[in-house]
Order: C-alpha cells, then structure tokens, then sequence
C-alpha cells in the first residue's frame, strides 16, 4: 500500500472541504477520485501534494508520514503534482517549463535524458520546443504541465482534472497517455476528475467523493455499472 | 565640445542609474516586488563602503565589502519583512500592495538608523581612480575621465553577467520561475523561498555598487539627506519602468536614455527642472511604449 490517507480532514476558512477521508491506493495502482464541483477533490489533491494544510489525520508515503510536508520537499520524495488549469508558465518556453520540473535533481545528464523521454512520449511538445508556453493551445498547454511533471522522475503522480476545457479528441489522447504512462513508467496515479466515465474507463480504482466524504469506494469497472454511480455522474 | 560632454556626463550618471534600474528589476524578476528601500540598502551599503575605506584604506576592497554587506542585508529584510509579512497579508485586496508598502517604510526606519549611527553630516569617500577628463590636446579637455570610463564598463559587466545568469543558468530558471508562478515552482521541486532571498540579495549587492559610485562620482559627500540619493532611488526606478521592469538589457538602456535626457534638459533647458525632468520623460515614454522600452506585449490565448 504506497499512498495511505487515514481521517483527513481540511478546511478553507471556515467551511470543512475534506471531512474525515479515508483512501488507501496500493502501488502501481491508477485511481480516480470522481464527484461534482465543490467536492472537495481539488482540496484533497492539494493537501497530498502540501499546497493546503490539513487540519486534522495523516497522510502516510511509502510507510513514511508525509502530512503537512512542504511541496518542494514532497517533490524530492517522488510526489509530482499537476495541478488545475494548465500549470505552466506562460512567459517561460516548452523547454524551459520541462527544465523546471528537473532542476531539484541537479543532473544535466539525467534532465536530458528526461527531457528526450517526454519529447517522445509528447512529439508536439518537441516540435515547439524553443515557442513561449503562451502560444500552445490547451491541449498542449496540458501535456506540456504533465510532461514538466515527469521530468521529476515521479513515483506518485496526482492529476487534477486534465480534461477540463479540451476538446474530446484531446481529452481522449490525454487519458490514453496518462494509461500509457502508469503501466510504463510503473506510476502510482491519483486522477482527480469531472469527466468521471472518462476516468472511470481507464483507472483499476474508483472512489467517488461528495461534500468532503467518501461515499463509495470500489473496482473503477464496478462503479461504471453501479447504478447510483450511473445516475448522478455517468448520466445513464 | 559642449554637446559631447553633455552626453558623457548623462552617459555616466545614467549608467548608475542603470545600476540602481538593475536592481528594482533583479527584486522584481525574481520576487515581483518593486522595493522601494532599494536606494536606502544602497545608502547603508555605502556607509559599508566608508567604514572599509576609512579602516582598511582601500577603495578596492571597500568595493567588495560594500556588496557583501548589502547583500546580507538585503536576504535579511526579504527573511525578515518579505517572509513574515507577505505569510500575513497574502489574502485579500491588501495582498499585492503590502509588500511595495513595507518597503516604503523601511527607507525611512533606514534613513533614520543611519543618521543615528553616523549622524547626519557629509562624509567623504575619495574615488580611486581619477576623475580627471581626458586631455584631448592643450586646450581641450573632456567631461570624461577613466573613473567615467570604469563606471561604464562596470555597469556593462555586470549587465552581462547578471543576463547570463537569468536566461542561461538553472538557478536563473528557478529565480524566474519563483517570480512568476511561486506555487508551480515550489511543485516543481524549487525551493521558492531561498530562491527569492537570494534574488534580493543580488539586487543589494547591485546596489551597494551603485550607491558608492554615485558618491566618487560626485565631490565623494554623501549623508543620509543627500539629494544625490534621492535621485538615485527616483531615476533607478523610473529608468527600470522606461525599460519594461522586466528586463535587465531594458533597465541598462532605460537607465542611459535616462541619464543622458537628463544631462541635456538641465543643460540646455534649465538646470532648476533636476527633479522634475525624469518623471516628465516617464510620462512621455509611458505615453508612447507603455510596455517600456524592452517590454513584451503579453500574449494571450483564449
């Protein structure tokens, strides 16, 4: 069991966005937290990386405690987060978004071999290799945020909503990769997804999330045919 | 003759100007702060300069130590007030102004606690080199001298240097990164807060270098008062604004078109227009090239 959250609990002021949330995703494992806006998944997400604080339970990383951790520490640690909205830097080029997500090691050698890797994996991104981040389009914008995200040779990669603002062709080349990439490159992934039988159609685990809480936890392909699951986010 | 010198003389000041410009975008670039307790780091630093000089004797030395001591000083206001203040004030509408504010203050706290420690009189740094012009034949000299001379390649150096560092270094990826998006950096792996210390601290040593030759350039007084530093800390930032505020290569060029406009309206218009003449030409600028003289038009992508 690499990643295990145990009670987590995390607010925004006042209002408790993660109310005792309990998740264990063993390693190797692509998992998607499904649910509707305002469900807390981006809080969570957010709280596994170290971007929020926690205010209560524990968050444990390979059997080491990771709560309340910095992000730039957890990054050392194998944890790679892609947060929401395309996170790159516009004024900075592809390459050097991809740089970025490789200095900590401070390896020319391994960057570059990093680099040649996500070029292969993403060939556009190599095609606009020296362009500034802020004439991609959004698909690439993403891939390029995902792409920065290997270049730290993760090991747990948490993904919040991906597909959010891309067209479906994209959307579909997007989650294939992120499938692709698990097997591998051997990655444990937390998917945080709207887009929930896009999710659910390539993770090997499912855990749906409403109001803060954990409301079903299953095999992805079971919670495809559950009906409940079906009704309020599958739309059948 | 007199055209020439005109622009020698606003060629120098303006490349210590250039200087004090580098420094309010080193701030910005790596922090995206505009600190304007710039030129007070600087007059702490000169003070630096002078105990060096008055003890050890040497200008040369004194050069180096000044930087240190800004540097030092400038990482430990970014610690001290940046840190602690910004984990405060980082939500709401006061947010983006806090800082710019803190610093105000802190020119004056500075101002103060220097006058206290030296008092308030003229102190003299004497330059090293000579600031005798250049002999052109018998009659003729020049404004120009090889301490003008030094500043300038000086100032050029160190636009160099500093432009490598930004755009060819990992750690000049990480002091842009942090700058522009702090929270993808510090998911990225850098260790924003270091990061940005140290972009302040380039920017005290840059200008230690500036405030000590603003001083040698000069009659070598300087106080806490002087006007000289006011017009350090105004034209360095207004030459940094003319330049785009995000470029090095801009603040060097705003800082020269500034110091040489200058030299020429109190030449040949009215040498009473001191304070008034670079704030008139930001005026213009801003009315011509808002995005400065460097500047990028940001892009946008729906």
């Amino acid at each position: 069991m690499s990643l295990n959250v145990s009670n987590l609990t995390v607010h925004h002021g006042a209002i408790c966005a993660v109310n005792q949330v309990s998740l264990a995703v063993p390693t190797g494992t692509l998992a998607t937290i499904i649910g509707s806006n305002g469900a807390g998944k981006t809080t969570l997400l957010r709280a596994l990386s170290g971007l929020n604080k926690p205010t209560s339970g524990v968050v444990n990383w390979m059997g080491q405690a990771i709560t309340g951790e910095k992000p730039e520490n957890l990054v050392r640690m194998g944890i790679s987060h892609v947060s929401e909205g395309k996170s790159v830097i516009p004024e900075l080029t592809v390459k050097e978004n991809l740089e970025l997500g490789a200095i900590w090691r401070k390896n020319s050698r391994e960057m570059k071999e990093s680099m040649d890797q996500v070029v292969q994996i993403f060939p556009r991104l190599g095609e606009r290799i020296s362009q500034r981040s802020d004439t991609l389009s959004g698909g690439e914008r993403q891939m390029l945020a995902i792409g920065r995200a290997i270049m730290s040779k993760p090991k747990l990669l948490l993904l919040d909503e991906p597909s959010l603002g891309l067209a479906p062709l994209v959307v579909e080349q997007i989650f294939q990769t992120i499938q692709d990439l698990t097997i591998q490159m051997g990655l444990t992934v937390v998917l945080v997804e709207q887009n929930a039988m896009g999710a659910l159609k390539i993770a090997d685990l499912g855990i749906v999330l409403n109001l803060g809480k954990v409301v079903a936890v299953d095999h992805a392909q079971a919670l495809i045919q559950d009906p409940a699951v079906r009704a309020a986010y599958l739309g059948y | 003759m007199q055209p020439l010198n005109t622009f020698l003389i606003g060629l120098t000041a303006g490349a210590i100007y250039a200087l004090m410009a580098i420094a309010f975008v080193l701030v910005w670039r790596s922090t995206r702060v505009v600190n304007f307790a710039q030129a007070g780091m600087a007059l702490l630093s000169t003070y630096f300069g002078y105990e060096a000089v008055s003890r050890l004797g040497s200008f040369w030395i004194a050069l180096p130590v000044a930087m240190i001591g800004g540097a030092l000083f400038a990482a430990l206001v970014e610690f001290i007030l940046m840190r602690l203040l910004v984990k405060h004030a980082s939500s709401g509408p006061i947010a983006g102004v806090a800082p710019i504010i803190a610093t105000l203050g802190l020119l004056g706290v500075i101002k103060s606690v220097v006058t206290m420690i030296w008092g308030g009189q003229d102190l003299v740094i004497v330059a090293p080199i000579s600031n005798n012009g250049f002999k052109i034949n018998e009659t003729t000299t020049l404004v120009f001298s090889p301490l003008k001379l030094f500043i300038l390649g000086v100032v050029l150096i160190l636009l160099i240097v500093l432009t490598i560092l930004f755009q060819k270094t990992n750690l000049g990826l990480a002091l842009r990164a942090s700058a522009h998006a702090p929270e993808i950096a510090r998911l990225s792996g850098i260790r924003v807060d270091g990061v940005r210390t140290l972009g302040w601290a380039l920017a005290g040593a840059a200008g230690a270098v500036a405030g000590l030759f603003q001083t040698v350039n000069g009659n070598g007084n300087f106080s806490p008062d002087s006007a000289e530093f006011s017009l350090l800390l105004v034209s360095g930032f207004i030459a940094a604004v003319i330049g785009g505020l995000d470029s090095l290569f801009g603040a060097v060029l705003g800082g020269l078109f500034l110091g040489v406009a200058i030299s020429f309206v109190l030449m040949y218009v009215s040498s009473g227009l001191f304070f008034i003449a670079p704030f008139v030409i930001l005026l213009l600028v801003l009315f011509i090239r808002p995005q400065g003289i460097i500047g990028v038009k940001a892009g946008r992508r729906a």
